[in-house]
């Protein structure tokens, strides 16, 4: 069986399964839950100072699926709503009762440095692996100048991460915002000041959906609602390129990165690992499905990994990171074309009117003259290979994307006669 | 009272509130949860084979989807649009030839179509419209005449109405509805249903309904002609076929169909007649129907009889899966030869002789046997009651068979004279189908009588 255990910024974790800085995460009482379960690690509920902040009532919403499936978690509630004390002792006691497993203490704090340098002896103190820094946060702390009203200024990122690092030993972990114009500048920032890893992403400012009789929208309180952090399966496509930004940014490349965003299951593990994450964070498949998840997800990981040949982590970590690139760099001579599995289909007709109504009037329906029957075909020479047909199909590898023999060898846009800009453009040879 | 014929049979030993409970809803309605399950599995298609398979054109992908999205008087007058008997048709509609075989989900690979028409029950069940979904268009000054509540006619004298025309209805029986009210298993349509149904397309307004009104009685299809603009005939098939067998009238046999009309018409059916051992006789739903609920009722031994093999059978598999798990015994390849009577003249059974196909024709082995049986119902088909089309200028009516010659418009050869329904040519015995040619007829009779182009 493959070897799932990890080295993150220098922690050591059995498995690169940790709980994100969340509910879940709120006291010893879970953490324990979730340890017993067998994740690898948790990463704290941000501690902040005294007195602790108080919660609204009615705190999550959902963007549902067709068939009440979420797809999408909202969340106004803000960090810990217990006191300082209370938190670092419960995390104390469960590190000594659980060695072996990673507990890191997420911290929001005002941007000054003496409340800064105050509190890290304290979270060192507790036995605690690390400490991440939570410039994320989109709801109400950023109100109050912290959350991502730190992440969202790359100045600030810098600042309060040298802080951090001048007074702690522990390793620290930047956790980025979502909400701005390109994550690579935070990055860079917290990489410039020090940080050991980053972290990302955080939640997205959100609104799920409204009820429209009482013309709010949700989770309602008392009347009124407020934009909350998105979270859950929606974001992950969001989540996975910004950890790829991240990843092949010359600048930052290296700096280890703990992926976070709608991750719920092995296969959504591996593919931020792929683009270079070291280990991930997951927090609301488990608070849909309780922490019993990690389970199959380390099964099915280590399984996958055995069928690969690859015997840990670091093996597969970063391999898409290089297939990832510009679009200026993606090859024009290449090109696919769609290809209907006529024993497969159903003949639902909806790759023909996708494709005639919306794309590129590349499917054909021939309607057999006795018997009614619809039959839809690709017109080869009209396909231009977008996707939309394999993707509106609902069974699955009925239509397939083919790869065509142009015999045409590797150009990109930069090489392109089409391109009037081109910096190296080929002369055609006939 | 016409079950007389089996009035010396003992009546059902339990009461009528117990016996009511084995003739409740057959398949029940989705509720909510259900439902939006249901909807989210169609798939939406384009071109959808089930709307294309659909008699009466119903937009199934688009009822169902406005169904997902919560929107239910969008999907019912989708449905009532196309079909004002969209709710008795979800509940008797043989969807499992129709549009659940159709259904792309119904493929090999996952052999499970989406419920379409429980789905539109479920949309039917829970509109809820302020007023009539439907207005009339500006009055014509145009009367049309409709003889028969049945489907076909009450469909096409809805659209007629909603064309801007008024109608009158000649029906024969106390109550309108047709085999909604009085054909149908007890079980498939529960509630009152065909009465309600009745009640909400007659919201419309511009519908009158004359009952006790017998075309060929006190009803002349010549007098009709010259007093109405149109006249659109919606008979059915009122009379039983004949077993051509000596004893054909002695006690104890009976048409399916009459003992089923009593049936749904009784209000204590622990007063119903319940014979001890019954046959019936025949291969479709009405068939099908008498063997179950007769058996509900309390007959211990139910033997269906058919000439030809399972397969041949009308009655769909789905229908046939009924009766089975119902304990009706069917035995096929058998055909009547006699009806056994005993020293008082009363049925006490019948022999059969054994069939087999030779040469792709039917013909008797030679080899009999008999069942013993308190009383014996025949489901062996309904044709034309000659009687309701019996009058000089009825009988000029060109004929298919038993049936009325009707053009694609349901034109019959009398101008101004339209039918639909079970009693033309191209009917198929489906209620969703006397619907359709309800429909289609009022589209035709209004662009003829109001000097128009074909209807859109």
């Amino acid at each position: 069986m493959a070897d799932l255990s990890i080295e993150f910024c220098g922690i050591k974790s059995i498995n690169p399964f940790w709980l994100a800085s969340a509910p879940p995460t709120d006291k010893a009482y879970n953490v324990v839950r979730a340890f017993e379960a067998g994740w690898g690690g948790v990463v704290w509920k941000t501690l902040g100072e005294d007195p602790a902040a108080v919660n609204v009532s009615s705190r999550y919403s959902a963007h549902y699926g067709k068939n009440r499936e979420v797809l999408g978690f909202n969340n106004i509630e803000l960090i810990t709503d217990r006191s300082l004390a209370i938190n670092l002792q419960e995390i104390t006691q469960v590190k000594k009762d659980w060695p072996d497993r990673v507990i890191i203490v997420s911290l929001m704090l005002p941007c000054e440095e003496k409340l800064w340098a105050e509190i890290m002896p304290l979270v060192e103190a507790t036995g605690a692996d690390g400490i991440e820094l939570n410039f994320g946060c989109p709801h109400g702390m950023p109100e109050r100048g912290m959350g991502a009203a730190v992440g969202q200024v790359p100045e600030y990122v810098e600042m309060v991460t040298r802080w951090c690092k001048t007074h702690c030993k522990l390793p620290v972990i930047v956790k980025l915002t979502p909400n701005i114009t390109d994550v690579r500048a935070p990055a860079r920032a917290a990489k410039a000041g020090g940080a050991d890893a980053v972290s990302l992403i955080n939640t997205i400012n959100s609104i799920t959906h409204l009820d429209l009789d009482q013309m709010v929208a949700f989770p309602i309180v008392g009347g009124a609602s407020t934009h909350g952090g998105y979270c859950g399966s929606a974001v992950k496509p969001i989540a996975l390129n910004m950890v790829a930004e991240i990843a092949r940014d010359p600048q930052t490349a290296g700096l280890p990165i703990s992926g976070i965003g709608g991750i719920g299951n092995w296969r959504d593990a591996a593919e931020f690992m792929a683009l270079g994450a070291g280990c991930v964070q997951v927090c609301t498949a488990a608070m849909l499905h309780g922490f019993r998840i990690v389970e199959e997800m380390k099964d099915g990981l280590s399984r996958w990994m055995d069928q690969k040949g690859y015997q840990r982590i670091s093996d597969f970590q970063g391999k898409a990171v290089p297939n990832t690139t510009d679009w200026k760099y993606l090859d024009m001579n290449y090109k696919v074309i769609a290809q209907i599995n006529q024993d497969d289909c159903i003949k639902c007709g909806r790759c023909y009117v996708a494709c005639e109504d919306t794309s590129h009037q590349s499917i054909n329906q021939l309607i057999d003259a006795a018997t009614g029957v619809r039959t839809y075909e690709v017109n080869k020479e009209e396909c231009v290979g977008c996707n939309l047909c394999e993707i509106t199909c609902p069974v699955q590898g009925c239509i397939t994307m083919v790869p065509q023999d142009t015999g045409k060898p590797y150009m990109n846009w930069t090489q392109d006669p089409r391109n009037p800009r081109a910096e190296n453009k080929v002369v055609e040879t006939v | 009272m016409i079950l007389e014929s089996l009035s010396y049979l003992p009546k059902s030993k339990e009461a009528n509130e117990s016996l009511a409970k084995h003739f409740t809803d057959l398949a029940p309605a989705l509720n909510a949860r259900q439902a939006a399950i249901e909807s989210s599995r169609c798939l939406y298609c384009y071109d959808a084979p089930c709307t294309r398979i659909c008699p009466s054109e119903i937009d199934v992908a688009s009822f169902i989807r406005n169904i997902h999205d919560e929107n239910i008087n969008g999907a019912a007058a989708g449905i009532l649009k196309q079909n004002i008997l969209g709710g008795s048709c979800s509940r008797v509609c043989p969807t499992e030839i129709l549009c659940e075989d159709a259904c792309v989900r119904n493929h090999d690979a996952e052999g499970q179509p989406v419920k379409i028409g429980l789905l539109q029950r479920y949309a039917i069940d829970n509109m809820q419209f302020e007023q009539h979904p439907f207005q009339r268009a500006a009055p014509t000054g145009k009367k049309i005449a409709v003889v028969g509540a049945g489907p076909a006619g009450l469909s096409c004298a809805h659209r007629l109405a909603m064309l801007g025309n008024d109608v009158v209805i000649y029906e024969a029986k106390e109550k309108s509805g047709g085999l909604n009210e009085y054909g149908i298993a007890k079980y498939k349509l529960t509630d009152n249903f065909a009465q309600k149904e009745v009640e909400f397309l007659l919201q419309i307004g511009g519908i009158t309904i004359k009952h006790g009104q017998t075309l060929g009685g006190n009803v002349q299809l010549k007098d009709l002609h010259a007093q109405y603009d149109a006249v659109f005939l919606g008979l059915g098939l009122g009379a039983s076929k004949q077993l051509g067998l000596t004893g054909e009238d002695a006690p104890g046999l009976l048409a399916a169909v009459d003992y089923i009309a009593a049936l749904r018409q009784s209000d204590d059916l622990s007063k119903l007649p319940v014979p001890a051992r019954a046959i019936v006789i025949g291969a479709g739903n009405t068939a099908i129907d008498m063997a179950v609920q007769i058996q509900r009722l309390g007959a211990e031994e139910v033997t269906l009889v058919y000439r030809r093999g399972f397969e041949a059978m009308s009655a769909t598999e789905h229908e046939q899966h009924i009766a089975k798990e119902n304990q009706v015994r069917m035995r096929t390849w058998a055909q009547p030869q006699q009806v056994l009577l005993d020293d008082t003249g009363r049925v006490r059974g019948m022999r059969f002789e054994k069939t087999a196909e030779v040469n792709g024709r039917l013909s008797g082995t030679g080899e009999t046997f008999e069942i013993a049986a308190d009383a014996i119902f025949k489901a062996i088909g309904q044709s034309m009651d000659e009687t309701s089309i019996s009058d000089p200028l009825a009988k000029t009516l060109k004929r298919d068979g038993d049936k009325i010659h009707v053009d694609d418009q349901f034109r019959t050869v009398l101008p101004r004279i339209y039918a639909g329904g079970d009693c033309v040519a191209p009917g198929q015995d489906l209620t969703v189908q006397a619907v359709q040619h309800g429909k289609l007829a009022a589209h035709a009779i209004h662009a003829d009588i109001n000097g128009m182009k074909e209807a859109a």
